[in-house]
């Protein structure tokens, strides 16, 4: 019987891991594209949501760390698998392609390394921009919070290369994540046929809506001039 | 039975033994017969090259009829050539156009290392087997063989997993060089039965690290060995081994 850690390493294990912290970061992706979409609310509601956050205290915290770690270990399998791959087969071959049908080879499957390594260095710059970046403070009822809504519209309206290099990336998480849903479910076991070609028709349109629900605000922030757009209101 | 005939030009992975470095040769057939099956192409090419004095092409085979799983060859980079469900040695020159270039190479991954030309060293998957493909049973006289009772379904989908052949199409064809097929297929197959309960998760645990000892990569979920595979075993075989796994831990 092994223990936990060589239960864990295991190649079921380490898929099993995969699946599971990319349902996490799906949940995530979820609930972080709902706060963006806060920008197209009442004039202070982005601010809000970030105050509500910030309010939570130590369980914020606790959330961090816990979506910190979850992160790493998808990126550490991730790279390790594609590390691994190499070395079980150090020949390539000549010639080689899909032979279609049932395969679920395709552009997505094949460049998940790929977009994951740029998802992991996008993910450093994107939390020292915003999360970490130099807010100013706004006051709602009466007490003063970070002013994520002006650095976030600052940001894009000011700079083409924030704007369409956000856009491009997330171009990549939709590339990432029309493998990564149905991936991630039958790395967790799901046997059915059905289940199975009906998870990834979802996954492949929940890829879609995530990258359009993520590029749409930096390219029209940029675009729709920010605060004069027509779906933005500032305080 | 109209019959066309074709010349085939081959360009074919020659390797003399595990240490050579190996290449590519070309070769050109004449007069193929569309109604010839692939490796009667070859039979064809080795008489030709045993009459002109040049070592024959080795590949493996055994019974040419699909049911044995030893000739897996790379056919323009597909395991088992372009046809579906269908073994190398099923696989017929009729799908092949007159002046088609056919490159073929053995199965690549380092728990296969080649033995000679198209031929490799499968025996990580016996030692898959060994490590627990096996089911305990009382000896004495053969038991009663309705004594147990299988559900239709039980029985059907654990047949359909029984049908692999080891052939090693799944690994040849893995973009990782996985042989999660494999093993789950096996695995799949002896824990669905009745008679398989008894050793049913030091089996899966066994099998599940030999495969990784064997130097075998990790599924990333591709698929491309189902879509391969000479008998078309889904891969609900994987998930279903996932699922064995996580449950022999707790």
């Amino acid at each position: 019987m092994p223990n936990l850690l060589q239960a864990a390493t295991s190649q079921v294990g380490r898929k099993f891991l995969t699946g599971l912290t990319g349902v996490f970061l799906v949940l995530f992706i979820i609930f972080h594209l709902g706060g963006n979409l806060a920008i197209f609310g009442e004039p202070d509601a982005m601010n809000r949501y970030s105050m509500t956050l910030h309010e939570l205290g130590p369980l914020l915290w606790f959330a961090r760390i816990g979506l910190l770690a979850v992160f790493l270990i998808h990126a550490w399998i991730g790279i390790s698998i594609w590390i691994k791959k190499k070395k079980a087969r150090p020949n390539k071959y000549e010639v080689y392609s899909s032979k279609g049908g049932p395969s679920k080879q395709s552009l997505s499957s094949r460049s998940m390394a790929f977009t994951g390594i740029v998802l992991l260095i996008f993910v450093i710059l994107h939390v020292n921009t915003f999360a970490l970046g130099d807010t100013g403070t706004v006051m709602i009822d009466g007490k003063e919070t970070h002013d994520i809504k002006t650095l976030v519209i600052d940001t894009f309206q000011n700079s083409a290369g924030y704007a369409f290099g956000y856009a491009f990336v997330m171009l990549l998480l939709g590339t990432h994540l029309g493998h990564g849903i149905w991936s991630a479910f039958t790395s967790l076991g799901m046997k059915s046929k059905k289940l199975s070609a009906a998870m990834y028709t979802i996954g492949g349109i929940l890829a879609v809506v995530f990258a359009v629900g993520f590029l749409f605000i930096p390219l029209y922030i940029y675009f729709g001039g920010g605060c004069e757009a027509a779906l933005i209101q500032c305080q | 039975m109209s019959t066309s005939l074709m010349t085939i030009h081959l360009k074919i992975w020659r390797q003399k033994n595990a240490e050579d470095k190996g290449g590519f040769h070309d070769y050109t057939l004449d007069n193929v017969n569309e109604h010839m099956s692939f490796l009667e192409m070859l039979d064809v090419l080795n008489e030709k090259l045993i009459m002109e004095g040049i070592d024959p092409v080795e590949f493996d085979y055994d019974c040419r009829e699909g049911i044995c799983g030893s000739c897996n060859l790379v056919i323009n980079g597909r395991a088992h050539g372009p046809k579906h469900k269908t073994a190398a040695c099923q696989l017929h020159m009729r799908n092949y156009n007159d002046g088609d270039t056919i490159v073929i190479e053995p199965p690549r991954a380092a728990a296969f290392p080649v033995i000679k030309d198209l031929v490799v060293d499968r025996s990580a998957f016996d030692r898959i087997i060994e490590a627990g493909g096996y089911v305990s049973v009382n000896t004495g006289q053969a038991p009663e063989a309705n004594l147990i009772p299988v559900k239709k379904k039980v029985a059907d989908e654990a047949f359909d997993y029984a049908t692999c052949i080891g052939c090693g199409a799944c690994v040849a064809a893995c973009p990782n060089s996985s042989a999660s097929l494999f093993t789950g297929a096996k695995l799949a197959h002896l824990n669905s039965l009745p008679q398989g309960q008894t050793e049913r998760e030091e089996r899966t645990l066994a099998m599940v690290e030999q495969m990784e000892k064997e130097g075998f990569g990790d599924c990333s979920n591709f698929a491309e060995c189902e879509a391969v595979c000479p008998v078309g075993i889904s891969i609900s075989a994987i998930a279903q081994m996932r699922r064995d796994y996580m449950k022999a831990l707790v």
